[in-house]
């Protein structure tokens, strides 16, 4: 494999590596504080479809993405009304709106533009386009560095950036704000936070709230950066990646980038070369697909490194009387 | 007393919350501009009116009647088996061998054969999750999702590299031989003057699912088994104390599980397509979530949820043939009904019991 091949697959990993991060970084809010999310996919989904859809009747990917995060909002807060408020099985409800969203965006899509479940496909300003960071044209010239730069670093989408940004933003908040603290631990130990006078069901109001938002962002950018349109189930079990790269993390901002950098990886690698011939056997393109959650089932396993969710995740916090 | 009669809780309670996906599918129906009642009416038609439109039902019935009591065994031992899909891809792939690769001498003998090896295959696919559930505390849920992707990638594998016929193009097995056939509902009940069912694909294996549900009615009441998967599934320290081994509760209760979830593909390999498809399992292996949430984990109230998703499913073909809804109106019925006796549960509960204690301090 010559430098250029390289650098078009790590360029397709970083694409591809993003909206797994942006939900990743999503359910991490979300299960930091102790609610368990099944339904990233379906959150995803709605905003694909809401920000393609609304991007195409305006013309205005801004508003798309305002759309999508709406959509994606109010999922979330579907799934704190279901796990937080009512008490509800947190997995049942996340099962549920992963089928919601799958449902209701074909069934509105159909309505608004009888496509077959499609929005129209986005042009112009309806999609985010690359953004050409400075310097990079001039720098374009000179060996390894310049390329490097100009096609791998510069020319994504302002969402690819903003991802990336989210990933030291989030180890900030977490670990070194007093929001951060109580987010956590409302995660490990609620009845601790609730003693201290902080509202438990608020605290993980926001974080499902935070959740919402960056699944939107997450769906925004599979429609209209990624992809110009939405079709049918474009978020193809990326949802579920995302959580499996949030167990491969541990729960961790940084590893979470590591590990969907590494899921990303190769889903650009079974992109590109279908089955990779390395001589004395084929690897399949069919394993380079399980291989995330091949991956996930090992470390979860306890094989190489211990998982430990946090230690109220999933548990609904009853207040005592 | 602060509990409600157990018939509130058993038989109140679900109908209400399906009142409520009902009146908010309702909502969606007019919402994308279609009249609700004529929807209705039309499924009724297609689904009910016809014997060969309840060909249809029934034929969905089983696949949710398997899958249902798949997810509801795993329910009573509080696991939640989410890789019904998995495991019915899987059992698929059971039935699929079983039929290609030995000479059956009829039907009869094929499908007892079939279902043995359709549950194994199922039974195992789910003893990696159970295993790791038990033995190393992996969150089943995560590795049964897990699972199910890793299932569709094996199905894959082995349909296009293995078992597909040379010059195919299509990722699917050679059709089974003649007398692995199974006989229709048309070739069981018509007569010579009229001819029942035409066209439907339900078969034989309905009365196979009949039974299953009487089997796990039995296993789960009548047995020292479903005794300790009860115990385990209401407290598993109690069950502990009590000498039941939780590392065998959860395989065996999975292994039951999986092999329910696999012997669902009885119906659509062996009785409907005669040969194994990439997508054989149709999402039936999800919507047995929503039959064991509203079939209460109990096997009659599972056979009724599953009557009514057959329902559901074959009336929703027939609006998206004669009208402008598409068939993801039931994926949203689906998702209402989980959503609603499932996450949303208390929700009915909580106002009900309130309602029922008032009553009774009255009285």
């Amino acid at each position: 494999m010559d430098f250029a091949t390289l650098l078009q697959v790590l360029d397709s990993t970083v694409r591809l590596a993003t909206p797994l991060l942006l939900a990743c970084l999503a359910g991490l809010y979300s299960e930091r504080a102790g609610i368990f999310d099944i339904g990233l996919e379906g959150k995803m989904l709605a905003a694909a479809f809401f920000s393609a859809a609304i991007a195409a009747i305006t013309g205005d990917v801004w508003m798309g993405l305002g759309a999508g995060i709406l959509a994606s909002l109010a999922l979330s807060l579907l799934h704190g009304l279901a796990s937080i408020t009512f008490r509800g099985n947190q997995l049942i409800s996340g099962v549920a709106i992963n089928f919601l969203a799958a449902g209701l965006t074909v069934l509105i899509a159909q309505d608004w533009f009888s496509q077959g479940g499609r929005t129209p496909s986005l042009i112009g300003e309806g999609r985010f386009e690359g953004i050409t960071l400075p310097g990079a044209e001039e720098l374009a010239g000179v060996p390894v560095i310049g390329p490097i730069y100009a096609e791998l670093i510069s020319g994504h989408s302002i969402l690819v950036y903003l991802a990336f940004a989210m990933v030291p933003l989030t180890w900030w908040l977490l670990y070194r704000t007093r929001f951060g603290l109580r987010l956590r631990a409302v995660g490990e130990a609620p009845e601790a936070v609730d003693t201290a006078g902080i509202s438990v069901v608020g605290l993980r109001f926001v974080a499902v709230g935070i959740c919402g938002i960056l699944c939107g962002i997450a769906g925004a950018y599979l429609a209209t950066a990624l992809q110009a349109g939405f079709v049918k189930d474009m978020t193809a079990g990326r949802g579920f990646i995302a959580l499996a790269a949030l167990i491969f993390a541990k729960w961790r901002p940084w590893y979470a980038l590591y590990a969907c950098l590494l899921f990303g990886l190769l889903q650009a690698v079974a992109l590109r070369y279908q089955n990779i011939d390395l001589g004395v056997f084929v690897v399949p393109v069919q394993f380079m697909d399980a291989l995330p959650y091949i991956l996930t089932v090992v470390i979860l396993a306890g094989f190489v490194g211990k998982a430990i969710p946090p230690r109220a995740g999933g548990e609904p916090y009853i207040k005592e009387r | 007393m602060d509990k409600m009669p157990g018939w509130a809780d058993a038989v109140l309670v679900p109908l209400i919350s399906l009142l409520l996906a009902a009146i908010l599918s309702a909502l969606v129906i007019i919402g994308i501009g279609e009249d609700p009642i004529a929807a209705f009416k039309l499924m009724v038609d297609g689904a009910l009116m016809r014997s060969s439109g309840w060909g249809y039902t029934l034929y969905y019935a089983t696949n949710f009647i398997f899958t249902g009591l798949a997810v509801a065994v795993a329910f009573h031992a509080r696991l939640f088996n989410i890789g019904g899909e998995g495991q019915a891809m899987i059992g698929g792939l059971g039935v699929a061998l079983a039929c290609l690769y030995i000479p059956w001498p009829n039907w009869y003998v094929a499908l007892v054969g079939a279902t043995v090896s359709a549950a194994i295959f199922g039974a195992l696919w789910a003893l990696i999750p159970a295993y790791l559930q038990a033995k190393r505390g992996s969150h089943i849920v995560i590795t049964t999702i897990m699972f199910n992707f890793i299932a569709a990638a094996v199905l894959n594998y082995v349909l296009v590299n293995l078992l597909r016929p040379q010059g195919a193009m299509d990722p699917a097995t050679a059709k089974f031989p003649e007398a692995t056939q199974l006989p229709t509902f048309q070739d069981m009940f018509s007569t010579a003057e009229t001819a029942m069912f035409r066209g439907a694909p339900a078969n034989v294996t309905f009365f196979l699912a009949i039974a299953m549900c009487f089997v796990v009615w039995l296993l789960i009441w009548r047995t020292k088994l479903g005794y300790e998967i009860r115990a385990f599934g209401q407290s598993e320290s109690a069950a502990k104390y009590a000498g039941i081994s939780p590392v065998k509760i959860t395989v065996v209760a999975m292994l039951i599980s999986g092999g329910l979830a696999g012997m669902m593909a009885l119906n659509t390999t062996m009785g409907e397509a005669e040969r194994l498809v990439m997508n054989a399992t149709e999402g039936a292996g999800f919507i047995g979530i929503a039959v064991a949430l509203m079939g209460r984990s109990h096997p009659l109230g599972v056979l009724l949820a599953a009557l009514l998703f057959g329902f559901l499913y074959q009336g929703g073909a027939e609006l998206a043939l004669w009208t402008n809804i598409p068939r993801e109106l039931i994926v949203v019925i689906q998702a209402l009904v989980i959503l609603f006796t499932g996450a949303l549960d208390n929700m009915v509960r909580m106002p009900l019991e309130k309602l029922f204690l008032a009553s009774r301090r009255k009285a």
